[in-house]
């Protein structure tokens, strides 16, 4: 018997009205009755609130103008000269005028650090988080302190806006990731000390409101400190804010933890790997790849949980706007609105960075050709 | 006879409340080549676990090239590192390149560096016939090459010893060949290996001994011609009629 030559049938394009952007319409917004109802609906409503939004911060808006007379016009939209004109206050707080150079150098060399550490193509990594880590945060502090090298000293207490909404969220964020993993990693722990410690940390500041952390950190901790021991109020909110983060952190990378398949442990001590080694080579990389979703949204609602020092005193950069409202050189019935809007618009440019970034992330990192 | 490289005197097993192995003796030589068979649930993969204390024996004796595994970790490393595991889901580390999985241990058990694992890498992949994959990660390759990766990932920390648990049992039939005919050559080489299998064929090619277990014991050990031509125990002649029925 002779072998045939077998070939296969030659593929034929796909009918033109499947594919390409009819296809994709057809397919995604008019597949039904119900769906072309509910994309025209849709389609009204998105105009509708584009009208209304591009309306009020453009069309109708005043963008100049010395005090309040700039916004009292027939139809009303936005107050930016309010914003313009408060924006050093939104920024540095109370900071003095004559040292806010040194907060600019902070935030500077902050993003001359982050963004390339940020980028997975630039090389010198070890050396950045170096950077980063250990010369970055002294940095900050005796130039946003002073008191040192010549500097005037400021007061945390004339801290404010953005600059403490920055520093109680990156100082709780690079604080809680490590803090959650140790607690995750306690927690499942085969010492049943060391796992009774981190289940108590955990489930302490997970059940109680970040409010009541930080009334305890500002109110109730020097209560209970010897006289004449004293450290500052930014600093005790600082430490309750990263404590608070990482009782969530730490359930979040826990969930990361569980994840890995019991075979993966079995092959890194078959091979010899300790636990630590084990931890550190094997499974932290890729539970902390599972769980990226999780740390950010964790890193999100950090950041927008940093409004909340203001109970206790301290003006982030919501604060420092509610507090500007006050101001009666820019009484108009906008004021309120615009200052909220611009808050909420910073606020959702770091939220909405982060995001992007962590899908960016874990795109980057998936090694599952599935995917 | 040399002295054996294993040996495991009354060696008894409990999970929980159940007699998982009861009273195992076994002496293994080195190079010798034992296949260990049995139906499911008899305590043939729970064995050669023990064998590198991925589970612990309770009671009795296992000693590893003279190295007793009682319980202290530093017979434990120095057994590890002697006595290499192939399993039957790969256990790839899937994050880590096909070369970053085989030097991995080198580096960071026995401190070897970067270049040197590399080169030993690459000549482990070359042996199981795998060099043009090493820059893929594991989900990028079929289950037989990557069962081979793991085999090349073992041999990279020159073990003296290797377990097998039912190492071809995820396989697709077309991928089961593969990575017998790489267990064949090292077999050949004259390494020790323990291999829990049910393929008899590798097992009457390669094996100087197969044991049969069944309900945690060790039911019948014989030489594989004698063990398949002539089996002596009744469950053994069962449960070989099962398995070479087709």
């Amino acid at each position: 018997m002779s072998a045939k030559t077998w070939i296969p049938t030659p593929a034929r394009p796909a009918p033109a009205n499947t594919v390409g952007f009819v296809g994709w319409a057809r397919e995604n917004l008019f597949a039904t009755k119900l769906d072309s109802a509910l994309t025209l609906v849709c389609a009204a409503l998105i105009i509708y609130l584009l009208d209304v939004v591009f309306g009020w911060a453009i069309v109708d808006a005043s963008f100049s103008g010395e005090d309040r007379n700039a916004c009292l016009k027939q139809v009303q939209g936005a107050c930016w000269p309010f914003i313009d004109a408060k924006l050093g206050q939104f920024i540095y707080g109370r900071y003095p005028e004559m040292e806010r150079w040194r907060v600019d150098w902070v935030f500077a060399l902050g993003l001359i650090g982050l963004v390339p550490l940020l980028m997975p193509k630039v090389g010198f990594k070890r050396a950045n988080v170096i950077f980063m880590l250990g010369f970055y945060p002294l940095f900050a502090f005796f130039m946003l302190t002073g008191g040192r090298f010549g500097l005037a000293p400021v007061d945390t207490s004339d801290w404010g806006g953005l600059l403490v909404t920055l520093v109680v969220a990156v100082t709780g964020i690079v604080g809680s990731l490590p803090l959650g993993i140790l607690l995750a990693l306690g927690r499942r722990s085969e010492l049943p000390i060391v796992r009774a410690l981190c289940v108590g940390f955990i489930e302490i500041f997970r059940g109680v409101p970040l409010i009541t952390v930080l009334f305890m950190a500002s109110v109730m901790l020097p209560l209970f400190l010897p006289d004449g021991v004293n450290f500052d109020k930014l600093m005790r909110c600082l430490i309750g804010v990263a404590l608070f983060a990482s009782a969530y952190m730490a359930e979040v990378v826990r969930g990361g933890l569980q994840a890995i398949p019991k075979g993966q442990y079995e092959a890194a001590a078959a091979l010899g790997l300790g636990y630590w080694k084990t931890t550190r080579l094997i499974i932290l990389p890729q539970a902390l790849k599972l769980v990226i979703p999780g740390i950010v949204n964790t890193f999100i609602g950090l950041f927008k949980d940093t409004t909340l020092v203001l109970i206790v005193g301290l003006f982030d950069l919501l604060g420092i706007v509610q507090l500007h409202f006050t101001d009666s050189t820019w009484a108009t019935p906008e004021t309120h609105i615009t200052g909220y809007a611009f808050a909420a618009f910073v606020f959702w440019v770091f939220c909405f960075a982060m995001s992007r970034y962590s899908i960016f992330m874990e795109k980057h990192l998936s090694t599952d050709p599935n995917q | 006879m040399t002295d054996p490289v294993i040996r495991i005197s009354d060696m008894n097993k409990w999970f929980g409340t159940f007699h998982v192995l009861r009273d195992i003796n076994l002496q293994v030589a080195a190079g010798e080549k034992i296949v260990i068979c049995g139906p499911s649930g008899s305590g043939k993969s729970t064995l050669i676990r023990c064998l590198n204390r991925l589970e612990q024996h309770q009671e009795g004796i296992i000693e590893v090239e003279g190295v007793s595994l009682d319980g202290s970790s530093k017979n434990l490393e120095s057994i590890r590192s002697n006595v290499g595991m192939v399993f039957q889901q790969f256990n790839l580390f899937p994050h880590m390149s096909v070369l970053e999985n085989c030097t991995l241990a080198p580096i960071w058990v026995k401190q070897k560096t970067k270049q040197e694992a590399e080169a030993l890498a690459r000549q482990f992949l070359e042996r199981v016939r795998i060099p043009d994959q090493a820059d893929k990660y594991p989900g990028q390759l079929s289950g037989g090459q990557q069962q081979r990766v793991a085999i090349a990932r073992a041999l990279c920390m020159n073990p003296d010893i290797m377990l097998f648990d039912e190492p071809t049992s995820a396989l697709d039939p077309e991928m089961i060949k593969e990575v017998l005919d790489v267990m064949v050559e090292l077999a050949e080489d004259g390494m020790t290996m323990l291999c829990v299998t049910h393929e008899m064929g590798f097992a009457r090619q390669v094996a100087d001994r197969v044991i049969f277990m069944d309900e945690g014991e060790i039911v019948e050990e014989n030489e594989p011609e004698a063990f398949f031509s002539n089996p002596q125990n009744e469950r053994t002649k069962m449960f070989l009629s099962q398995v070479l029925s087709h």
